[in-house]
């Protein structure tokens, strides 16, 4: 799960990481009221999970209540690379005398932790890949060991961080792999951790990605779901207990496995087709499942075609075929299932569907992945 | 021969007394794998169908000489009984637990590494491994697999999805083309085992003959096995990668299946395989016709 700014700045602030004041608002009046909060000048920062939102105009300095509300109703609403504003973030605007890069992830190649840092921040850090990679400094950190503050002032020296900043910033490293690794992060930046004129150090932005894995041993974490920005589609699916990404192609897809599921995309995707989701079953696809997954691709207006792709493995398919067969009875469908069920207990599984008396309109069955995708496909595109 | 396991593998299921456990565990030891002993805390005694229940690993190998564990525990508990089977000197361990933390995997992974180094882990969330006729440890369903022949040639599968690893079988049993082991390696992001290890142990198996490679979107792991390849490989391959559609930035069902920074594209990972000499299927089904063809011509 994707945090916003705010709610990183929050998460970071929970690991005793030095942030601005500031709060969020979701109206014009509530920006008013934190700038008043965190005292001006402040800056106003459009609050979407997407890069570049300085050049698209989402952050702006207000200097009084007149420029907030400005600002604030410019941005609130404001679409940014399809991401619509709901929020902005008002904070207490900092002197700047350096801007600095520093982040953790799992680099899983190494099967080690990996801090980057670099005295060049504020910019983006691929772009510095690009150009100077020399000016980002990479420390595997041992998963076991740990970040010890000797290891982090190393390497805030080897990354030539200005002499004063270099303790401050050590500081926060540790602070920051603590919040990774306890906080369960799959990364924590923070782009740019500023240097101020005083000598102080703090983190001015904060992307944190967590873990959806370790949310049992987060129970803070529920507030983040709230802000999640769902389509219709994947709320439903997430209500039901399903693996459901939504894409915009014509050709609903179930699969079982999440492999299988991956794979069913590409082959639409090869006969000239677009899938309109991804969604996994599962293990056990029984009739309740197949009815939850049924009625979250019904729910897509552009479903034309619906590929039900099976593999039987421990699951039968005869099972299977009797789910698809009861789920059809309750759910009315928009589209017509094209199926292709193959493993375990497949011949019996296809005998049950041909016994139900479906009409083609309804569903066909296509005895290979590839013929089924290219039946799925060619009437998604009639109709 | 067989790469992992083989007839005398002796396997203990550390929740056996589970759901899962219960009915991977059984079905495993019906298509004849020796599942000696099962562990849950507190239940020491009791057996599931005549499988004795131990409360400790340490005290269950101590009695059977299990060689192998099979853990089907929650996430939450998965970290330590994945450390516990490694203190008891377990060499090899399936994890088929979905859902457990990167970080918890990233330092069982270094704990493994440290303190274990004779211990081997496959998974979290993986199927598991089958040597056909031989053992079978996890969820894959035994009867989709087709046995090795004496003569071969044979085939290895190593996978990092199982309904994929279930597809690869299944196609090699429909054109009576023997397997000699089929790994699953997993798809998170710290897994025990990797392509390289699997790769490394077929090409030194003299039962497997050829070798199919299932991978998906995420990591480098393809590219590092395709490098792997090129120098320490001599035997034929065809593979397959998942997720050539799959948008950036979205975890596909898989917590590893994730595309960020423009790493870890299918792309890429196929184009790092065909210049290895890996014959690179567009679906499974075709990456299983490409398998063909290699082993009819051997």
């Amino acid at each position: 799960m994707d945090l916003f700014e705010y709610q990183g700045k929050q998460y970071f602030a929970r690991y005793d990481i030095a942030v601005s004041a500031g709060g969020v608002a979701l109206t014009v009046d509530e920006a008013v009221t934190q700038a008043e909060l965190a005292k001006y000048p402040v800056v106003i920062k459009a609050q979407v999970q997407v890069g570049g939102r300085g050049k698209a105009g989402g952050i702006k300095l207000a200097n009084n209540v007149d420029e907030v509300r400005l600002h604030a109703k410019n941005i609130l609403g404001m679409n940014i690379k399809g991401h619509i504003v709901k929020r902005v973030w008002v904070e207490h605007a900092s002197d700047i005398a350096e801007e600095y890069y520093a982040s953790f992830t799992l680099d899983r190649s190494a099967k080690r932790h990996l801090l980057m840092l670099s005295a060049q921040g504020g910019v983006d850090i691929e772009h510095v890949a690009v150009v100077d990679p020399t000016a980002i400094v990479k420390l595997h950190v041992n998963p076991v060991e740990g970040l010890t503050l000797d290891a982090a002032k190393r390497a805030v020296a080897d990354a030539r961080i200005a002499e004063k900043a270099q303790d401050g910033v050590a500081a926060m490293l540790v602070k920051l792999y603590e919040c990774f690794t306890k906080g369960d992060c799959d990364l924590a930046e923070i782009n740019p951790l500023i240097l101020k004129p005083n000598g102080e150090v703090h983190a001015l932005d904060a992307k944190v990605t967590l873990d959806d894995n370790a949310a049992f041993r987060h129970p803070e974490w529920d507030e983040y779901r709230l802000t999640e920005e769902l389509d219709e589609r994947e709320s439903l699916a997430r209500e039901k207990n399903l693996q459901y990404i939504g894409l915009d192609g014509s050709v609903g897809i179930i699969a079982n496995g999440a492999g299988l599921a991956m794979s069913t995309l590409d082959v639409v995707n090869q006969v000239g087709g677009k899938a309109a989701n991804f969604l996994d079953i599962g293990g056990g696809a029984n009739a309740e499942l197949m009815t939850a997954a049924l009625e979250v691709i019904n729910s897509d207006a552009k479903v034309k075609s619906i590929f039900i792709n099976i593999f039987g493995g421990i699951t039968r398919g005869d099972e299977v075929a009797k789910g698809i067969v009861e789920a059809m009875k309750r759910v009315k469908l928009r589209a017509p299932i094209v199926i292709r069920l193959d493993g375990t207990n497949a011949t019996e599984g296809r005998a049950i569907i041909a016994a139900a008396g479906l009409a083609e309109s309804q569903l066909i069955s296509r005895p290979t992945m590839l013929e089924a995708a290219r039946s799925a496909v060619e009437i998604a595109g009639k109709k | 021969m067989a790469i992992f396991v083989n007839e005398k593998t002796k396997v203990l299921v550390q929740g056996l007394t589970g759901g899962q456990g219960r009915f991977h565990g059984l079905r495993n030891r019906d298509y004849g794998t020796q599942i000696v002993a099962g562990v849950t805390p507190g239940k020491a005694g009791q057996d599931v169908e005549g499988i004795k229940i131990y409360d400790t690993v340490e005290s269950a190998v101590a009695a059977t000489g299990a060689t192998a564990s099979f853990i089907a525990v929650p996430p939450k508990a998965a970290p330590a009984a994945i450390l516990e089977a490694a203190r008891a000197g377990i060499g090899f361990v399936v994890c088929i637990t979905e859902g457990v933390p990167a970080q918890d995997e990233a330092r069982v992974f270094a704990t493994l590494q440290r303190d274990f180094p004779k211990t081997r882990l496959l998974g979290p969330n993986c199927p598991g491994i089958i040597s056909p006729g031989k053992c079978n440890i996890g969820i894959t369903a035994g009867e989709i697999a087709a046995l090795p022949t004496v003569t071969g040639p044979n085939v290895g599968i190593v996978s990092r999805s199982g309904t994929l690893t279930y597809q690869a079988l299944f196609e090699l049993k429909q054109r009576s083309i023997g397997v000699s082991t089929c790994v699953g390696i997993g798809g998170d992001p710290v897994p025990g085992t990797s392509f390289v290890d699997c790769l490394a142990e077929f090409q030194s198996d003299p039962e497997t003959h050829a070798i199919i490679m299932i991978g998906e979107i995420g990591g480098t792991a393809e590219e590092e096995a395709a490098e792997f390849i090129m120098t320490h490989v001599t035997k034929p391959m065809s593979a397959y990668i998942a997720g050539v559609t799959a948008p950036a930035g979205k975890k596909m069902g898989h917590a590893g299946a994730i595309v960020s920074g423009g790493k870890g594209t299918a792309q890429g990972k196929m184009d790092a395989l065909r210049s290895a000499g890996v014959k690179v299927g567009l679906n499974p089904t075709e990456a299983c016709e490409l398998m063909a063809q290699i082993t009819a011509s051997m």
